[in-house]
C-alpha cells in the first residue's frame, strides 16, 4: 500500500538523520585523539581504545581516511601494524562497501618495508578481497599484487599471499582477459610451486591454499597428487597433516584414474593408491596426523574391497611363520563346535612356514591401518578409528561383518568415551551384521559395566542386534536379567531392550517358552509374582515375540493369560496387542491395515481446524463456543493419537489465545467508565499476560516451528501488548507512565515490520496491516487517541489462519531421578552444601545445552536456577536428550525437614534471532550478552524431595 | 677419514648381558652394561679387559648410558664401576636410578645369600655405584663434555626405559634400548623425531614376528579370570615383581572398577611394594590415561588390590594373587601353587615365557604329574593358562621406528643371529639402509662425512639471497665468496671484507685476446657488424656499442683496430676481468670463428 512504503520512507530519514548527527563526531574523536598521541605507544593505546567500540556503516569511510593519513605519516611499525588490522576489521562492517579503500591499501602496501606490516595489510586485503566477491577486477588485482610479494624473504608474508591466492585466485582460467591487460594467472601452478619452500609453515600455507581452492569450487589437476605424496614424508607435523588432507581431496576427485606402483610395472586405482597411502600415515609419529589420517579414511567408500579390508589384517607370523589372530582362532573354535573349552598353551603356534622374500613390512600399504589406529596411544586417535571404522562399515556390509571383531574389543578399552563411541557404532551398523556366539558373549560382558551410560548404549544396541541362535537369545536374557539384579535402575531400559529382542526373533524365542516360563506338560507349576520386574522382562520378551507368532500363545499357561490382560494394561508401551484365542483385540487402533489406509484422526484434525475458518463471521458468542469446542476437540485428539500431539497441542494453543482475546474484548467493562472499572480489570489484564505466555510456549517450546507460524505467533502476542496498553490505559491515571508505553509499543511495531518484511503480504487484514496503516497518524497522536485507535482496532482485525509446520513435536521433559517418593530426608549441614542427582528425559529439545535450567524452589519461596555443563546431556537417539547433572542445594538452619521442589525450565531469548554486528566479534564481546535469557518456561513436572539442613554442631 | 666404530661386548647376535661401546669422532661411550642369566660364571659380566688391559677405565670412557632397570641391562653395573673400577659419569633416567638399586640388591641377596657366591659386588659397592649417576630428563639436552652431548627419548617397555641419542658436533647415534612401539595399560609408546642419525642401534628381540592386537589378549585375560571368579575359584598369576605385574595390576583393577566386582585382589608384598611406591611417583612416564586421570586418582593407589598375607592362601572363596617369582621355580608362588594346584576350579595364568627346568614350563607344556622335592608327586588340578604380555617392539614396530629416525645406517643388537638375519635383509630391501649385525667383540666400522660448520656474514648472505630467491631453496646454490680459517674457525665472508681485514687492496686481474678476422672494410663498420652478430647471438646479455667505436658485451670490452701491416685482416681486442672468465672465453670462441656474410 501507499501509505505503508510512504510511512517507510519517514522511517528511513529520520533514521539517518540520527547517525548524521554521529557520523563526523566518531572520525573527528579518533583524529584528535590520534594528534593528541606523543609517542606510539600512546597512539597505540587510542586504537585499542578505538577498536573497542562499533562504528556505524555511514561512518566507516571517514574514520578509514583519517587511520590513513595518520599511516603515511606514522613510523613506528607497531603503530602501522595496527592500523593496518583496524583497517581491515572496518572493512567487514557489514553495509560498507570496501572498494574505496582498496587503491590506498595497495598503495601503502608497496611503499612498506616491515614484513609483519605487509603481512597485516596483505590480510587486510583479503578481508577486502572476500567482502567483494562479485568484482572480478579487483580480484585480479590483489592476486597480481600477491604473486609480486610471493618472493618476500619473510615467511608471514608469503604466507598471507598464498592465503590471498587461495581465497580470491580466479576460478576458471580461460577468463577473458580483463580490460587493464591482466593476464588472468594459473593459480595452481603458483600455489603448487611454493609446495617446496624452504619453510613449513609456508609449504602448510600453500597446501591450505589448495584446499581452498578446491572448497571454492575450482577442480584441483590431477598432477598435483605426486606432489602432495611427497609431502607426506615432510619433517614438520602440519605439513604432512594439511598433506593428508589434499591427497584425500584429490582421492575424491579422481578415483578412477590410474596410477603406477613405483618399481613395479603394476597400475592401481588413484583412490586405492590414496588410501594406502594415508593409512600409512596411520602409523605417522605425530599424533595429529594420524587422528587426521584416522578420521579421513573413514570418508574414503570407492576405495576396492580387498583394500579395505588389508586394513584389518596384519598378517601375523611368528619366528617367520604364519600365524593366525586370536580373531580367526576364535572363529574357528565356534565353527568346530568347540567354543568354550579352554584355551591350552600352543594351540596359537605358527603354521606353515612364511616366505622370507614375499614378507612386506612396510610397503605393505593398508595393511592393519586399523589395527593400529584401534591400540593407539592417544584416545584421540582411537576415536577417530572407530568412527572411520562406522562409516566403511555402514557402505561396506562384508566389510561391516570383518570389522565386528575388532569393534568388540574396543568394548573394553581403558577410556569410557572410546567405549561408549565404539557401542555406538556397532549400533549404527547392526542392521549389516549378525553377531556370533561368542561375540555376542563378549558384548554381553560388558552389562556388567558400572558406568549406567555404558549399560544403556548397549541396552539400546542389542534392541536392534541380530542374534542367530537361540541360545544366542538365552545368552542375552540371563545377561540382561543378571544386569537387573545387580542395577535394578536400569528396569526401564532393560524391559525396553527385551521388547525389541523379541519382537526381532519370534522364531528363535518360540523353541525357549516352555523353559521360560517354567511350565510342565503334566504339573502345574507354581504362578510366578507378578511383581517381580525379572518375571516381566521375561514376559515382555515372550510377548512381543508372540505378536507375529501365532503359534507360542498355545504354549502359555492360565496365569500367563492373566497377567498379559494386566501388562497390556499398565505397561501398554511394552506389551503388544495379541490375538489371543477366544479374545477380542483389545485395540483395533494399532492393527496395521488401518494406518497404512487415509488416516481419519488426520481427518478429523483437519476438518476441526477448517471450521474455525468460519469464525470471522460468527458473532462473539458463538465464536466463542465454537473455540472451546475445538479446543477440546484437539486436546483430546493429541492424548488419542501420540503422533499428532504435536500438531494438536500447537493449534489449540493458539486457538485458545484467540479465545482469550475475544473473552478479553467481551468484556462488558469497556463501557464503563475508566476509575469506576479498576476491579474487574483483572479479567483483561490477566487475559493478555496469559497470551503472552502462550505465545513464548509456542514459539519456543516446540521443535520444527518455521517462519511462517513465527510471524502468526508474533502477530498475536503483538495483539496481546496492545491489550495490556489498552488496559493500563484504562486503570493508570496521569500520562506519563502512558508515554513510556505508547512509545515501546510503536518500536515493538517497526521491529515487527522491520523483521517480518517479506511476509507482511500474507497479514491481509490484520491487525498489524491496519496498525501499519495508521502508523502515521499514530507516531503523532497523543497516547489517549492511540489507546483509542488500537482498542477499535482490535476489536476489527481479523482473525489469521495458523498454518501448521510439517513436523512439530512439543518439547517436554521427565525427570527420573530425584523420584521423589522418599521419605527419609536428605540431611546436610546447614551452610554447606548437598549434591542432588537429577537424572532426566528430554524430547524434542533443541539446543539443550544453552535452554534447559534447572530451578529449585525453597519453601520460603526463594527459588534459584542452575545451568547444568554442555557435558551433562547425553544425546542417545535423534530428537531424545538426557540429562543427568548434580545440583548443588544449600540453605540455612531449619526446624525440620521439608520439601523443595524441583524442576525443570527451557529459557528462551527472542532477540538472539537478531544478527551480530561482525565488528563485534573482532573486539572484546562480553559472553552474558549472547547467552542471556529473557524469559524461561517450565516444561517437567515438579518433583518434590525432601530436605533437612542441620545446624552445625560447635 | 672419521668413523663411527661399534663393538658389542654383550648382546651382539645374543640376548642378555646387553654392553655396546661406540667411538664417536674421538668419543668413547658405552651403552648399558647388564649381566647375562644363562651363567653363573665369568661369562655372566662383559669382558670389560676389552676396553682396557690394565689402565683405569675412566680414562678411555668418557661416560656410562643405562637405557632401563632390565638386569640384562644394568646388571653388571656396581662390578664394572667399583670392583674394575670406573669413576665417569653414569646416566639414566630418574625412575631407572630410583628402582634400579633395588633390583640389583635384590640380585646381590640371591646371588650372595642363596647361591653363596664369593667375591661378589656388596651392598655398600651398589650404594657407591648409584653415586656417580647422572640422572636426566625426557628430551633433556645433556652435555658431558664440551662436544659430547646425549638426549632420551621415551621407549615404552618398563617404567623409565628411555632411547638415547649420543651426538658429536653433526655426527650422531641412536641407541633404542629395548623399547616397545604399541602402548599398554601403564605406558605410552616408543617415539622419537626425525633426527637422522649416523647410525641407530636398535634391539631386535622379535625380528621375525607380527603381533597380534593387544585387545585380544587382554579381553581373554580378564575373561578368563572373571569367569573363574565368578564360578568361586582362586587365580594364581605368577609375576616378575616389577614391569608386567604393574600392567596386569593397572588391568584388573581397572576391570575390577569398571565391573563393580568385590572379590578380593592380593599383591605378594617386600619388592613390589617398594616398586609401586615408585610408579605412583613418576606418573609423566606413564600413558595418557594415566597421566590424565591421576589428579582424581592415581591410578597406582589401588583401591582393589590389597597386600598379601600368607595366611590368606587358606581363605575359603574366590581370590586372585600376584606372587613372584613368574616361572613357579621358588618362593611365595610355588607355595601358593602346591595350595591350590588340587581344586579344579582355580586356575593358574603364566602371563610370560618359562625357561626350561622350571615348574612353570612343566606345567605349561601339558605336564599333570609333577614331582616335588622329597619325592612327593603333585597332581595338577587346577586350570593352566598361558598369556604372553610381551613389551619389546615386533618387527613392524622396528621399521617403524627406524622410518621415524631416518638414520644412515642399522646396527642390529640383542635379539638372535637367525632372526636378526630376515630382519637385516628387510631394512636393506625396504628402507634401502644399510643394516650391521655384528657378534660380541666384532667391531663394525662406519666411514662418517661430518658437515663443518661454517659461518658466513649477514650481508653476503642476503647479497647473494637477492639475486633471486627461488623456491625450491633447498637445493645447492652458488654463491661466491671468501673462505677465512682462523682459530679452527670458519667463516665466509665477501671478498671486500676479506681484503679490509686482511689489510691487503685490491688487484685487478684482466684477460686480453687478440681475434685476427680477415675481412677488408672499415673499422667502424666492422665494430658494427661485430656489434649486429653479438646482439643476435647473446640475446640474455646487454651488449652495446659506445661511441668511440667499441662494443662492450656486460664488462667484456672489444675494439676493432687495423693493423698498418696487413689491410686484408683486421684485429678485434678483447679484454675482460677475471671474473668474467667463462663469458670472455666464450666470446673469444665464438669470434674465432669469424663473423657471419653480411646480407648484401
Amino acid at each position: 500500500t501507499p501509505s505503508l512504503r510512504k510511512n517507510k520512507q519517514q522511517q528511513e530519514e529520520i533514521a539517518t538523520k540520527k547517525l548524521r548527527l554521529t557520523k563526523p563526531s566518531k572520525s573527528a574523536a579518533l583524529h584528535i585523539d590520534l594528534c593528541k598521541a606523543t609517542s606510539p605507544a600512546d597512539a597505540l593505546q587510542y586504537l585499542l581504545q578505538f577498536a573497542r567500540k562499533p562504528v556505524e556503516a555511514e561512518s566507516v569511510e571517514g574514520v578509514v581516511r583519517i587511520l590513513l593519513e595518520h599511516y603515511y605519516k606514522e613510523n613506528d611499525p607497531s603503530v602501522r601494524l595496527k592500523i593496518a588490522s583496524l583497517l581491515g576489521l572496518l572493512s567487514k562492517t557489514a553495509g560498507f562497501s570496501p572498494d574505496c579503500i582498496m587503491d590506498d591499501a595497495i598503495n601503502i602496501l608497496q611503499n612498506e618495508k616491515s614484513h609483519q606490516v605487509l603481512a597485516q595489510l596483505l590480510d587486510t586485503l583479503l578481508a577486502i578481497g572476500t567482502k567483494l566477491p562479485e568484482n572480478q577486477a579487483i580480484q585480479m588485482r590483489l592476486v597480481d599484487v600477491a604473486c609480486k610479494h610471493l618472493t618476500d624473504t619473510s615467511h608471514g608474508v608469503r604466507n598471507k599471499c598464498l592465503q590471498l591466492l587461495g581465497n580470491l585466485g580466479s576460478l576458471e582460467k580461460s577468463v577473458t582477459k580483463d580490460a587493464e591487460g591482466l593476464a588472468a594467472r594459473d593459480v595452481q601452478k603458483i600455489i603448487g610451486d611454493y609446495f617446496s619452500d624452504q619453510d613449513p609453515r609456508v609449504r602448510t600455507a600453500a597446501i591450505k591454499a589448495m584446499l581452498q581452492l578446491h572448497e571454492r569450487g575450482l577442480k584441483l589437476h590431477q598432477t598435483i597428487y605426486n606432489q602432495a605424496c611427497k609431502l607426506l614424508s615432510d619433517d614438520y607435523e602440519q605439513v604432512r597433516s594439511a598433506a593428508v588432507q589434499l591427497i584425500w581431496v584429490v582421492s575424491q576427485l579422481y578415483p578412477e584414474s590410474i596410477v603406477p606402483i613405483p618399481s613395479s610395472n603394476e597400475e592401481i586405482r588413484l583412490v586405492d593408491d590414496a588410501f594406502g597411502k594415508i593409512c600409512h600415515m596411520v602409523s605417522d609419529g605425530s599424533w595429529v596426523v594420524r587422528v587426521q589420517a584416522a578420521k579421513l579414511l573413514g570418508s574414503m567408500e570407492q576405495v576396492s574391497s580387498h583394500f579395505l579390508e588389508q586394513t584389518l589384517d596384519k598378517k601375523l607370523m611368528s619366528d617367520l611363520r604364519r600365524k593366525r589372530t586370536a580373531h580367526e582362532r576364535a572363529k574357528e573354535l565356534y565353527s568346530s563346535g568347540e567354543f568354550s573349552s579352554g584355551r591350552k598353551w600352543g594351540d596359537d603356534a605358527p603354521k606353515e612356514e612364511v616366505d622370507t622374500g614375499a614378507v612386506n613390512l612396510i610397503e605393505s600399504g593398508a595393511c592393519g591401518a586399523f589395527v593400529h589406529g584401534l591400540e593407539d596411544e592417544m584416545y584421540e586417535v582411537r576415536i577417530a578409528a572407530v568412527e572411520a571404522l562406522c562409516m566403511l562399515a555402514q557402505s561396506s556390509p562384508s566389510f561391516a561383518e570383518k570389522c565386528l571383531d575388532f569393534l568388540v574389543d574396543m568394548f573394553n578399552d581403558e577410556i569410557e568415551e572410546v567405549r561408549l563411541q565404539s557401542i555406538h557404532t556397532m549400533r549404527k551398523i547392526s542392521n549389516n551384521i549378525t553377531l556370533r556366539e561368542d561375540q555376542l558373549d563378549t558384548v554381553l560382558a560388558v552389562l556388567e559395566d558400572s558406568s549406567r551410560d555404558i549399560r544403556e548404549a548397549l541396552h539400546e544396541l542389542l534392541c536392534c542386534t541380530n542374534v542367530s541362535t537361540k541360545e544366542g537369545i538365552h545368552l542375552a536374557l540371563v545377561e540382561l536379567l543378571k544386569n537387573l539384579t545387580k542395577y535394578p535402575t536400569d528396569r526401564d531400559s532393560i524391559w525396553k531392550c527385551l521388547k525389541f529382542l523379541g519382537s526381532r526373533h519370534p522364531t528363535l524365542v518360540l523353541p525357549l517358552v516352555p523353559e521360560l516360563l517354567s511350565t510342565h506338560p503334566f504339573f502345574d507349576t507354581a504362578e510366578p509374582d507378578m511383581d517381580d520386574p525379572a518375571y516381566i522382562a521375561v514376559l515382555v520378551l515372550i510377548f512381543n515375540a508372540a505378536k507375529t507368532c501365532p503359534t507360542m500363545p498355545a504354549l502359555f499357561s492360565d496365569h500367563t493369560f492373566r497377567h498379559y490382560a494386566y501388562l497390556r494394561d499398565s505397561l501398554s508401551h511394552l506389551v503388544p496387542a495379541l490375538r489371543l484365542p477366544g479374545r477380542k483385540l483389545v485395540s483395533s487402533a494399532v492393527s496395521p491395515s488401518i494406518i497404512s489406509q487415509e488416516d481419519p484422526s488426520q481427518q478429523f484434525l483437519q476438518q476441526s481446524l477448517e471450521r474455525v475458518y468460519s469464525l470471522q463471521h460468527l458473532d462473539p458468542q458463538g465464536a466463542q463456543e465454537l473455540l472451546e469446542f475445538t479446543i477440546r476437540d484437539l486436546q483430546r485428539l493429541g492424548e488419542l493419537q501420540s503422533e499428532l500431539a504435536g500438531v494438536a497441542d500447537f493449534s489449540a494453543t493458539y486457538l485458545r489465545c484467540q479465545l482469550l482475546l475475544i473473552k478479553a474484548l467481551q468484556e462488558k467493562l469497556w463501557n464503563v467508565a475508566a476509575p469506576l472499572y479498576l476491579k474487574q480489570s483483572d479479567l483483561a489484564s490477566a487475559a493478555a499476560k496469559q497470551i503472552m505466555e502462550e505465545t513464548y510456549k509456542m514459539e519456543f517450546m516446540y521443535s520444527g516451528v518455521e517462519n511462517k507460524q513465527v510471524v502468526i505467533i508474533h502477530h498475536m502476542r503483538l495483539q496481546a501488548k496492545a491489550l495490556q496498553l489498552i488496559v493500563t490505559a484504562r486503570t493508570t491515571r496521569g500520562l506519563d507512565p502512558l508515554f513510556g508505553m505508547c512509545e515501546k509499543f510503536l518500536q515493538e511495531v517497526d521491529f515487527f515490520q522491520r523483521y517480518f518484511i517479506a511476509d507482511l503480504p500474507h497479514l491481509q487484514d490484520s491487525f498489524v496491516d491496519k496498525l501499519l496503516d495508521l502508523m502515521p497518524r499514530l507516531m503523532t497522536s497523543k497516547p489517549a487517541e492511540v489507546v483509542k485507535i488500537l482498542q477499535t482496532m482490535l476489536r476489527q482485525s481479523a482473525f489469521l489462519h495458523l498454518p501448521l509446520p510439517e513436523q512439530i513435536h512439543k518439547a517436554s521433559a521427565t525427570i527420573i531421578e530425584p523420584a521423589g517418593e522418599s521419605d527419609n530426608p536428605l540431611r546436610f549441614t546447614s551452610g554447606l552444601v548437598v549434591a542432588l542427582d537429577v537424572d532426566a528425559t528430554l524430547e524434542h529439545v533443541q539446543d539443550p545445552q544453552n535452554t534447559v535450567k534447572v530451578q529449585v524452589l525453597y519453601p520460603d519461596g526463594q527459588a534459584q536456577m542452575i545451568h547444568p555443563k554442555p557435558a551433562d546431556f547425553r544425546n542417545p537417539g535423534p530428537g531424545r536428550h538426557r540429562l543427568i547433572t548434580q545440583v548443588y542445594l544449600s540453605h540455612t538452619a531449619w526446624t525440620e525437614a521439608c520439601q523443595v521442589e524441583v524442576r525443570l525450565l527451557l529459557a528462551y531469548n527472542s532477540s538472539a534471532r537478531i544478527p551480530k554486528c561482525p565488528w563485534m566479534e573482532g573486539g572484546e564481546v562480553s559472553p552474558q550478552v549472547e547467552t542471556s535469557i529473557e524469559g524461561t518456561i517450565p516444561f517437567s513436572k515438579p518433583v518434590k524431595v525432601y530436605i533437612m539442613p542441620k545446624p552445625a554442631r560447635r | 677419514m672419521p668413523e663411527i666404530r661399534v663393538t658389542p661386548l654383550g648382546a651382539g647376535q645374543d640376548v642378555g648381558r646387553s654392553c655396546i661401546l661406540v667411538s664417536i669422532a674421538g668419543k668413547n661411550v658405552m651403552l648399558d652394561c647388564g649381566m647375562h642369566m644363562g651363567f653363573n660364571d665369568d661369562r655372566r659380566f662383559p669382558d670389560f679387559s676389552y676396553i682396557t688391559q690394565n689402565g683405569r677405565l675412566t680414562d678411555f670412557l668418557d661416560c656410562v648410558i643405562i637405557s632401563h632397570f632390565h638386569l640384562d641391562h644394568c646388571g653388571a653395573l656396581p662390578y664394572f664401576s667399583e670392583m674394575v673400577g670406573y669413576d665417569g659419569p653414569i646416566y639414566m633416567t630418574h625412575p631407572t636410578q630410583a628402582i634400579c638399586p633395588i633390583l640389583l640388591e635384590d640380585y646381590r641377596k640371591i646371588a650372595v645369600d642363596k647361591k653363596g657366591e664369593a667375591n661378589f659386588f656388596t651392598s655398600q659397592m651398589i650404594k657407591d655405584c648409584m653415586k656417580k649417576v647422572v640422572a636426566v630428563h625426557l628430551h633433556q639436552t645433556v652435555q658431558v663434555d664440551d662436544e659430547l652431548e646425549i638426549k632420551a627419548y621415551y621407549a615404552g617397555h618398563v617404567l623409565g626405559a628411555a632411547m638415547f641419542q649420543i651426538k658429536v658436533g653433526s655426527e650422531s647415534v641412536v641407541y633404542t634400548g629395548d623399547y616397545n612401539m604399541t602402548p599398554d595399560r601403564h605406558l605410552g609408546a616408543a617415539w622419537i623425531d626425525k633426527c637422522r642419525p649416523n647410525l641407530l642401534i636398535t634391539e631386535s628381540t622379535y625380528a621375525t614376528t607380527i603381533r597380534d592386537s593387544k585387545r585380544c589378549r587382554e579381553r581373554d585375560f580378564l575373561k578368563k579370570v572373571h569367569e573363574t571368579v565368578e564360578r568361586g575359584g582362586k587365580v594364581l598369576i605368577p609375576v616378575f615383581a616389577l614391569g608386567r605385574a604393574q600392567e596386569l595390576c593397572i588391568l584388573l583393577e581397572t576391570f575390577w572398577e569398571r565391573m563393580n566386582l568385590k572379590v578380593p585382589i592380593y599383591f605378594s608384598t617386600g619388592l613390589t611394594e617398594k616398586a609401586n611406591h615408585y610408579y605412583k611417583l613418576f606418573i609423566p612416564w606413564t600413558n595418557q590415561k594415566i597421566r590424565k586421570t591421576f589428579v582424581q586418582r592415581n591410578m597406582f593407589e589401588f583401591k582393589h588390590i590389597k597386600a598379601f598375607d600368607r595366611a590368606f592362601a587358606d581363605n575359603p572363596g574366590p581370590m586372585v594373587v600376584f606372587a613372584t617369582p613368574g616361572m613357579l621355580h621358588a618362593g611365595q608362588s610355588l607355595q601358593i601353587f602346591r595350595k591350590w594346584a588340587g581344586n579344579e576350579k582355580n586356575m593358574v595364568i603364566m602371563p610370560g615365557y618359562c625357561v626350561q627346568g622350571t615348574v612353570g614350563h612343566k606345567i605349561l607344556s601339558g605336564q599333570r604329574k609333577l614331582e616335588m622335592e622329597g619325592r612327593q608327586v603333585l597332581e595338577v588340578k587346577m586350570q593352566v593358562e598361558y598369556m604372553s604380555f610381551s613389551a619389546h617392539a615386533d618387527a613392524k614396530g622396528i621399521m617403524q621406528l627406524v622410518g621415524q629416525a631416518e638414520p644412515e645406517s642399522v646396527l642390529l643388537v640383542h635379539g638372535e643371529a637367525k632372526k636378526m638375519e630376515f630382519l637385516k635383509q628387510k631394512i636393506e630391501q625396504e628402507l634401502r639402509v644399510s643394516c650391521y649385525m655384528p657378534a660380541n667383540g666384532e667391531t663394525v666400522t662406519l666411514p662418517t662425512s661430518p658437515s663443518i660448520p661454517v659461518g658466513i656474514s649477514l650481508g653476503l648472505l642476503k647479497r647473494e639471497m637477492a639475486q633471486g630467491l627461488l623456491p625450491e631453496a633447498k637445493k645447492p646454490r652458488l654463491l661466491h665468496g671468501t673462505l677465512i680459517m682462523k682459530d679452527s674457525n670458519f667463516r665466509l665472508v665477501s671478498s671486500e671484507q676479506a681484503l679490509k681485514e686482511l689489510g691487503l687492496a685490491e688487484h685487478q686481474l684482466r684477460f686480453t685476446c687478440r681475434v685476427h678476422l680477415h675481412d677488408t672494410r672499415k673499422e667502424q663498420e666492422m665494430a658494427l657488424r661485430v656489434y649486429s652478430h653479438l646482439k643476435s647471438v647473446l640475446k640474455d646479455h646487454c651488449v652495446q656499442h659506445l661511441p668511440d667505436g667499441s662494443v662492450t658485451v656486460e664488462s667484456i670490452l672489444i675494439q676493432a683496430a687495423a693493423p698498418s701491416e696487413d689491410p686484408g685482416t683486421k684485429v678485434l681486442l678483447v679484454s675482460w676481468t677475471y671474473q668474467d672468465e667463462e663469458l670472455g672465453s666464450f666470446l673469444t670462441s665464438l669470434l674465432k670463428k669469424g663473423l657471419p656474410q653480411a646480407p648484401s
